[in-house]
């Protein structure tokens, strides 16, 4: 453990990315979600309204905002996640590609195939590490090539060094680190187009982060990364676009519910925000 | 009275209370292993009844438990998981039916066994026309202990922490294969612990086994169609008769069965043990 290691807001990364992705050439990307005034609603409270934006592929998107603002819900409906929980209702549309996703004909469970995700706290099944990485191809009954495949999953979450000699141990022993990489090659291994990460971070020691960090780096290149993080120095770090979500109250003034404030490259939220909420949420005056 | 007074007071209230009981346990076995250890021989596990007490042994009624050991395991386990994984994975909480499901369920859980008697002599007896047959026998008993194999699964499917259905889903599994994949194998060690134990309940069972008519003296190994006897209706037999040499044998006939239910309870604890989740 070194100091070198440890990451702290990095001026000349931020600078990098946005000499690489202005908001002009990543809008010119293939859109891999098209949000439509989407709106989720637990038995009938509604947790988030309106939100519209497209999510570019091979981009890095985050979703900042405080507490309670709808981020996690928002990130679970492009995998069709609540759907899982009785009672909750998507309004609104969410275009794949140029399939709704939330289409009569769409099987959430194909969804979920390519939709890969990975949650806020490392969640590795209690079986073995290669179990793990198996775990999806298995269910989609990928037999062939079964090894080659947990090897490259691994390899890609750069955790394939540390495991290799021990891939029939319990996934549980390794650090929360680890296990939290084992997590995203799990998601590599069924073959995703996106993943979504729900706070991949915010149970690991900064080293450990700034490993994540580093994996979002590399994966865009060849996958499309959406993450909601509660860490504005995170996203700042790692996203090319970001969107900020608020909190606003009802209509009739009783509850309250998420919306989209602002979203675009993330240089411009951080530097010229164009909505006041978002310059105080970044500047640390408020949440 | 100070108050160092009333903690010493029920301090020793609750060793009186163990003492009771653990002195009961203690007196009971004592006297049973000396009563029971003299007849203890292979003729008891050879041997078929018999008026005389020189030549009379217990296998038909020992194979008999044997049997509705097994046949109850076969039916009550896979019933049971199943209704558990219903109730936990796929039943809308909500619903009225469910709830209902819910609160029946730990209602029979306190039924007494020869109710359970009562409904299997009318319902599985009489009604369906299964006769008096072991197999007759082995159905009440699943009856008996299938809200407490229900529970005990229950139990271990809801250990299962939220996080590993959602990952499971996640990576594209159908609900069945995160079922089948996750949530069993991680709950087998309770489910295995709970139906053992039921088992061993079950195996004790007289009453309902008497009401439908287990008979008292049967000389021929059982087969799952036939008549048939068990274990505790053959001691109960044995202890009515007044010749001593048969309380001996009924005494030897409980050392087998205390050793058949305390083994069988001892596995469930080593499985629990051995197999125990720490997520």
């Amino acid at each position: 453990m070194t100091q070198m290691e440890t990451p702290s807001i990095d001026s000349s990364r931020i600078a990098e990315i946005s000499l690489s992705s202005s908001r002009e050439e990543i809008e010119r990307r293939e859109q891999v979600f098209t949000v439509e005034d989407l709106g989720v609603a637990y038995s009938g409270n509604v947790a988030l309204a309106g939100v519209t934006m497209n999510v570019y592929a091979n981009t890095v998107t985050a979703f900042i905002g405080p507490s309670g603002c709808g981020k996690s819900t928002y990130i679970r409906c492009f995998n069709r996640m609540n759907d899982l929980i009785v009672g909750a209702a998507v309004t609104g549309s969410v275009r794949y590609h140029a399939s709704d996703l939330y289409g009569r004909e769409v099987d959430p469970v194909e969804v979920r195939r390519r939709v890969g995700m990975v949650f806020q706290k490392p969640n590795p099944f209690p079986k073995s590490i290669f179990d793990n990485v198996a775990f999806g191809p298995r269910v989609l009954g990928w037999k062939k090539g079964l090894d080659e495949r947990v090897e490259q999953s691994l390899r890609q979450a750069a955790l394939w060094d540390e495991v290799k000699d021990r891939l029939s141990e319990s996934a549980l022993g390794l650090s929360g680190g680890q296990q939290q990489r084992l997590c995203i090659a799990r998601a590599l291994a069924t073959e995703p187009d996106v993943i979504l990460m729900d706070e991949p971070a915010s149970a690991l020691d900064p080293i450990a982060t700034g490993r994540i960090e580093d994996l979002m780096h590399d994966l865009k290149r060849e996958y499309t990364i959406v993450v909601v993080t509660h860490n504005m120095q995170q996203a700042a770090r790692v996203a090319d676009m970001t969107a900020f979500f608020s909190v606003d109250m009802h209509e009739d003034g009783r509850g309250r519910h998420g919306v989209l404030v602002e979203y675009d490259a993330t240089t411009k939220i951080f530097t010229q925000p164009a909505d006041r909420r978002t310059e105080d949420y970044v500047t640390g005056r408020f949440g | 009275m100070s108050r160092q007074w009333q903690s010493r007071l029920f301090v020793g209230a609750m060793i009186l209370s163990l003492a009771v009981s653990f002195g009961t346990l203690g007196w009971l076995l004592a006297t049973t292993l000396i009563q029971g250890l003299p007849g203890i021989s292979w003729q008891l596990f050879t041997a078929p009844p018999s008026t005389v007490p020189e030549e009379a042994g217990a296998r038909p009624a020992i194979l008999a438990t044997v049997y509705l050991a097994v046949a109850l395991l076969a039916m009550c386990v896979p019933v049971g998981v199943a209704t558990a994984i219903y109730l936990e994975e796929y039943a809308h909480k909500e619903r009225w039916y469910n709830r209902l499901l819910e609160v029946n369920i730990q209602n029979l859980a306190a039924v007494p066994a020869i109710v359970y008697g009562i409904l299997g002599l009318a319902f599985i007896v009489r009604g369906i026309g299964v006769g008096r047959v072991l197999f007759a026998g082995a159905l009440i008993l699943t009856l008996v202990v299938l809200p407490t194999v229900i529970i005990a699964s229950r139990e271990a499917i809801r250990a299962v922490p939220d996080s590993i259905r959602q990952g499971g889903l996640a990576l594209g599994a159908t609900k069945w294969q995160m079922i089948w994949r996750q949530v069993l194998p991680a709950s087998i060690p309770g489910i295995a612990t709970g139906s053992i134990l039921a088992l061993s309940r079950a195996v004790g069972e007289t009453a309902p086994l008497l009401l439908i008519g287990a008979l008292q003296y049967v000389a021929f190994d059982p087969t799952l169609f036939g008549a048939f006897t068990a274990l505790p209706v053959q001691i109960y037999t044995w202890v009515k008769l007044p010749d001593p040499a048969f309380q001996t044998l009924a005494a030897a006939a409980i050392i087998v069965l205390l050793v058949i239910v305390i083994g069988m309870n001892a596995l469930a604890i080593f499985v629990r043990n051995r197999y125990r989740q720490r997520w």
